[in-house]
């Protein structure tokens, strides 16, 4: 096991991280930019190592300053988190080559998944249903992008391979709209991501985000850890998760879950890792595959019992995974707020001093956050100061303790999003389970109607 | 306040990197001011923005995890990246530059290693080498002084 693990990321994950590295006696190295320098995990850390000025291009995805950190400090692995670093290959491989151990999927694997023609080719080939599209990049040819187009149906939606999360993506609902929009996509995907390659889905007019949670360590063994329900979005942003998912078969999940564990062992993954999928009419369309640890992960280890974290360090120190698929089981329900600073129905970025924090509790009721009573949330990052996980029995539970908790909470001297999810927590057709991904941001349009 | 008490505050300053701490505690206001050579010369200790201070430490006024405030007058180089701090091009190589030396902003100072690249790091500033303030073979992060001309 590792005597010392670098913490290459901020906010709430990092002190996610130190919390799973503190509890099995492992010692932390934090890196942290300039803005983060009063960070309550930079305080508690063993050791802490200033990597740049705030902006995250000269700290947080500075390859050399995090790797001569782990060498200053003679770090024997590097967690990467989630964002930032954690889905770079290229890191992944530079971390392996310095010799330290990436807490994370080989390169290999990374490679494979981010680029999303190719992530999409490799489940199709492990029986893993995919959305239907072109198959692969879209040819330079306009007479080809047009009959893909009839063949596919529209509307269809224009992705680039190197995109993902969101980000990089066109609808288009005829046929005349649809050269125009691939070009454009193709230049903002060259100019984002450096690779101007873009491939077609057929667009699902009311899907809901369902996505399965997988474990795997170094000798072909993997588990799946139950789905999660993330359909509660705005711009692609998820706000509310929830585990398991409503309203769904459990054999349909099991038949899906078992196709992504084969998968796993398939590829030859290693690590935490999520499968995710729209889900319409009882079929599930992969779209895309996390290679790493995510923001939403607390309510699978609810569920479940698994520390993730946790057990992303000991696959990465050669242990063998200590459960097989019969021993997950999966008991109660989980959902997740994003507490997000900003304001809760305009949406703009609140960053500053926090004057006041009362953070709520009690039985079922988790708190992930690195924020307190006179923290200065910088303006350089994304804007979630921490999330709220409810327990309970059942959903109705669940959410009953979500709605005591979002009323205990205070947070003064900033916004948060904290009156939304107290609106949504009462909302009719959440209470009811099932909502697709386009709800919230029709709701919001309504609202402002 | 007692001598016990007085004790400890003054342990604590001298084996930290704060230059300065104020204590009022009722009635009674002590003030510590670590000296010039004190500051220059920390042969064992590390700055404790690379090493953080164990838990509990960090309750006093002076925070513990912010660079302490130069007293000299001059100009502060500091690294600008994550590595190892070094005097000279090699070892057994005389140092790039000794306390009283007069250099010119493009002189390089300092080697900082960082990833088995050795990185020259120029003065910035014309003027005489005031102080030295990190030891040959010391880990810096980014931002931390190391030199001071003036």
């Amino acid at each position: 096991m590792f005597g010392k693990i670098l913490i290459a990321n901020r906010g709430e994950i990092a002190l996610r991280i130190q919390r799973a590295c503190r509890e099995m006696g492992i010692r932390t190295v934090v890196v942290y930019s300039e803005a983060d320098r009063q960070a309550k995990y930079v305080k508690l850390a063993d050791e802490s190592v200033c990597i740049g000025p705030p902006p995250s291009a000269l700290s947080y995805l500075n390859m050399p300053a995090i790797i001569s950190a782990a060498e200053v400090t003679d770090a024997e692995a590097i967690h990467p988190g989630y964002g930032f670093l954690s889905e770079n290959a290229d890191f992944a491989e530079r971390v392996e080559k310095s010799g330290f151990a990436f807490i994370g999927p080989s390169p290999e694997s990374i490679r494979l998944m981010g680029d999303k023609v190719s992530a999409k080719q490799a489940m199709t080939a492990a029986a893993v249903p995919c959305v239907p599209g072109s198959e692969g990049a879209l040819p330079e040819d306009p007479k080809e992008i047009v009959r893909i187009a009839r063949q596919v149906g529209y509307p269809v939606i224009i992705k680039a391979a190197g995109g993902g999360g969101g980000r990089g993506m066109r609808v288009v609902h005829t046929e005349a709209a649809l050269l125009n929009a691939v070009i454009m996509t193709r230049s903002e995907a060259a100019a984002a991501f450096g690779n101007p390659i873009v491939y077609m889905e057929k667009f699902l007019e009311n899907p809901r985000h369902i996505e399965i949670q997988i474990l795997a360590d170094s000798f072909r063994n993997a588990v799946w850890l139950g789905e999660r329900d993330c359909s509660m979005q705005r711009r692609h942003q998820k706000i509310i998760e929830e585990a398991p998912a409503p309203g769904i078969a459990r054999r349909l999940i099991e038949r899906i879950g078992d196709r992504c564990a084969e998968a796993c062992r398939k590829i030859g993954y290693k690590g935490a890792g999520t499968f995710e999928f729209l889900f319409e009419n009882g079929e599930f369309y992969f779209i895309e595959m996390n290679t790493r640890i995510q923001v939403e992960h607390p309510v699978t280890e609810m569920i479940t019992g698994v520390d993730l974290v946790q057990e992303q360090i000991r696959v990465a120190a050669g242990e063998k995974l200590r459960f097989r698929q019969k021993d997950i089981v999966l008991k109660g329900w989980a959902v997740e707020c994003r507490i997000n600073a900003e304001d809760p129905f305009k949406f703009t970025p609140s960053p500053g001093r926090i004057s006041a924090w009362h953070a709520p509790g009690g039985p079922g009721i988790r708190v992930d956050s690195h924020a307190y009573a006179g923290y200065f949330v910088p303006p350089n990052y994304d804007s979630m100061v921490g999330k709220v996980i409810a327990y309970g029995a059942d959903r109705d539970q669940a959410i009953a303790r979500m709605r005591v908790a979002l009323s205990e909470m205070v947070v003064e001297g900033i916004l948060t999003n904290i009156p939304l999810h107290r609106e949504l927590m009462a909302d009719a057709r959440f209470i009811e389970g099932g909502t697709g991904i386009h709800y919230l941001e029709n709701r919001i349009a309504d609202r402002s109607l | 306040m007692d001598l016990r008490k007085l004790k400890t505050l003054i342990d604590l300053v001298a084996e930290s990197g704060i230059a300065e701490l104020e204590v009022t505690e009722g009635d009674g206001k002590v003030r510590i001011v670590k000296s010039a050579a004190q500051i220059a010369g920390q042969s064992t200790h590390v700055q404790p923005t690379v090493i953080g201070a164990p838990a509990g430490s960090t309750s006093f006024v002076a925070a513990a995890s912010v660079a302490p405030e130069p007293i000299f007058e001059g100009d502060i180089v500091k690294s600008p990246m994550v590595g190892t701090f070094y005097r000279s091009a090699a070892p057994g190589k005389p140092p790039y530059v000794e306390l009283g030396q007069a250099v010119k902003a493009s002189d390089p100072v300092c080697i900082i290693e960082a990833m088995k690249l050795l990185n020259e790091i120029e003065a910035g500033f014309d003027g005489v080498v005031k102080e030295i303030l990190v030891e040959n073979g010391q880990p810096v992060e980014f931002g931390q002084p190391l030199l001071i001309i003036g």
